[in-house]
């Protein structure tokens, strides 16, 4: 389970989040919505450890494990995964390379033997249909080339493969039509079990509508502000983030 | 250090002096009188000073106050060879032809001595070097004992020919000038995949210079990798000029060496030329290397293609100048220069110098340069993906430098080039 007590966090100077309280129990999706510019980005890059932010207070277990004082690929090898909102490109790493490195990152902090190049071709070929990616894709270079849909698709498909205990979707929705979005959800969903969680990080209640959350929380100026069952995305859609605000 | 060897272009005077009347060629007039030209450009000229200004990055020191002897190697030393990166080899041991350890497949080519066969490069040697211009070059030509002489008939593929030299260092620091002259005729085509390794510690001076002529819709596939000893000096010169239709298709790798710098002289002569002067420095703590270009577009239509990447480790230092001149009868020309440097510490340092003179009215030029440290995001991204921090940067080095090597696209030569990287880089991780 992930467990957020009173962090707080700042980048150059500036305090972005201002004391978030949150629990994802394992097995359960959360969704944290809230308008930009209210910290949804900076909680889930501290979480997956990105430099440049301050953490000035709090604490983020996940398992038990103290997140905040551990590297970012430890973080990744304890299972945390961030899906990028904007995935970053990598002239000149072919695809297939990247995502072979990182599952044998995995599976060796794990103490599970490496999969060589054609169990691994295997195992994303079959990945790769489920999500309807070109097989092509493998070939590239990271995210070189890819439309916004297909870099987001590249992220599910990490997911899929690294197989982690907590999923941060970043805006995962942002930039996808609404196919694109089904097959993206759908790569969530089909994850869901007893021994996975997600935060499921969006502006917009449309995903929502098709990866269900088990709570909805509303993060605005730097701290939840409201929390409760997916029919508050719902709410949100009708009434907007103002009235939260003035509530 | 032997006082026997007197430093400075002095002591290279005193020994062509000495040594003139046994040198190659010693009883042939037009040999003679080009050592004699060769010989007063030089004594003009010595070696260049940082106050030259194609010279302010680059220090001569080391090699003006080092007094280097001949190498005294026996003609049937025995020598282990490095795997062969092309079918035909040829192999020159302390800039010697050695005929002996040449490996030449039914398919191959002539590649003749050119000590031996000086008569045959008449019109060829000395026709495009520019020893008034090139210090170098003069003291190569004023000392040449050997070389490789190539002269492919039209409409001839020559297939892939590796030509490596190696230089054996000892205590006593040794200089060799080779001298290879390639032509080219109408229509054919070469990969030549020109390597230079050093075997030992000590200091050397390796100043090999290639002269290349291109006829009409040539085509030569150039590629030069420098794996020089650690405390060998560099010093190399290609005068390539390519005819109407021809292309010079070339890069090169510096992986070695104290010191090196590389300079190419190409000169696109006819319409519809095509240069690529590639290249790609790796260089760890306490290297110095020079990547510096002239490139003439002297007719219309021609194309030039130029990347250059540099990867500094350590207290390194590289440079790359590039300069093209664009004439004004060279309407339409299209070119593009881009350098790029990865500067993977503090301590590091590039100097980049792009040149570009127009002076025709119908171009298509442009050229960038970017100077920068592991990107931070990327770096962040892989390891968000659980790949350990030491692995993530290895993999993007070598994404930096696998582009480079990929613009090559003749594949024996892109194949060593590869190698070549590959193994420099496990050295340096």
């Amino acid at each position: 389970m992930l467990k957020i007590e009173g962090l707080t966090a700042e980048i150059d100077g500036k305090q972005i989040l201002k004391g978030i309280d949150l629990e994802v129990p394992t097995g359960e999706i959360h969704a944290i919505m809230g308008p930009n510019g209210s910290g949804k980005s900076t909680l889930s890059y501290v979480l997956a450890g990105r430099e440049g932010y301050e953490i000035t207070g709090g604490t983020a277990t996940f398992n038990g494990l103290d997140l905040l004082s551990m590297e970012p690929e430890e973080r990744a090898a304890a299972g945390v995964f961030l899906a990028f909102q904007y995935p970053v490109e990598l002239p000149g790493v072919g695809n297939a390379n990247f995502l072979r490195t990182a599952l044998n990152a995995i599976r060796r902090s794990k103490g599970e033997p490496e999969v060589d190049a054609m169990q691994f071709l295997k195992l994303a070929r079959a990945r790769m249909k489920e999500l309807s990616m070109p097989e092509d894709m493998l070939k590239r270079g990271v995210n070189v080339g890819f439309s916004g849909g297909e870099k987001k698709r590249n992220e599910v498909l990490q997911m899929a493969l690294l197989q982690p205990g907590l999923a941060i979707l970043d805006e995962t929705d942002s930039g996808l039509d609404i196919d694109a979005l089904k097959i993206a959800a759908d790569g969530v969903n089909a994850m869901r079990g007893p021994n996975f969680s997600s935060l499921v990080i969006t502006h917009y209640q449309r995903l929502l509508n098709y990866i269900v959350p088990d709570r909805v929380h509303v993060l605005m100026n730097g701290r939840i502000v409201q929390s409760g069952g997916p029919e508050l995305a719902k709410q949100l859609e009708e009434s907007g983030y103002t009235a939260v605000q003035a509530a | 250090m032997s006082v026997l060897f007197e430093p400075g272009p002095e002591g290279f005077l005193r020994r062509y002096e000495g040594l003139n009347a046994r040198l190659p060629g010693h009883r042939t007039p037009w040999v003679t009188a080009l050592r004699e030209q060769a010989a007063k450009a030089f004594r003009e000229q010595g070696f260049p000073t940082r106050k030259i200004e194609a010279w302010h990055y680059t220090d001569l020191n080391l090699l003006a106050r080092s007094g280097f002897a001949e190498a005294l190697t026996p003609v049937d030393e025995d020598v282990a060879l490095p795997e062969a990166t092309a079918p035909q080899r040829v192999v020159f041991l302390d800039g010697r032809f050695r005929a002996d350890l040449a490996e030449t497949p039914e398919s191959g080519i002539p590649v003749r001595s050119l000590g031996a066969n000086l008569s045959a490069a008449e019109g060829l040697l000395g026709g495009v070097a520019k020893l008034d211009e090139v210090p170098m070059a003069a003291l190569n030509t004023m000392l040449f004992e050997d070389g490789a002489l190539i002269d492919l008939p039209a409409e001839t593929n020559g297939g892939a020919i590796e030509l490596l030299s190696i230089i054996q260092s000892g205590e006593r620091p040794v200089a060799v000038h080779p001298r290879h002259v390639i032509r080219l005729g109408k229509g054919a085509s070469l990969v030549l995949i020109e390597r230079a390794i050093g075997r030992g510690d000590g200091c050397y001076l390796h100043n090999p210079v290639v002269e290349i002529v291109l006829e009409e819709g040539a085509h030569l596939t150039h590629a030069r990798i420098q794996q020089e000893g650690p405390a060998g000096l560099f010093l190399s010169t290609v005068f390539a000029k390519a005819a109407a239709g021809a292309t010079y298709d070339s890069f090169l790798l510096h992986a070695g060496a104290k010191l090196s710098r590389s300079e190419a002289y190409v000169s696109l002569d006819g319409p519809k030329a095509m240069a690529h002067l590639n290249g790609a420095q790796l260089l760890s703590d306490g290297q110095h290397g020079d990547c510096t270009t002239f490139l003439d577009h002297a007719a219309p239509d021609c194309a030039s293609r130029q990347t250059v990447k540099t990867v500094l480790a350590g207290k390194s230092r590289g440079v790359f100048q590039g300069k093209i001149h664009v004439h004004q009868i060279a309407q339409r020309t299209d070119g593009y220069q881009m350098n790029q440097a990865l500067l993977l510490s503090d301590q590091a340092e590039i100097d980049s110098k792009p040149q570009l003179e127009i002076y025709a009215d119908d171009v298509k030029c442009s050229h960038g340069a970017t100077v920068g440290e592991l990107d931070e995001d990327q770096l962040f991204y892989l390891r968000a993906r659980g790949i350990p921090a030491a692995t993530a940067r290895s993999m993007l080095i070598e994404a930096f430098l696998q582009e480079a090597v990929d613009a090559v696209e003749e594949e024996t030569a892109r194949n060593a080039l590869a190698t070549a990287v590959a193994g420099w880089w496990e050295k340096v991780a």
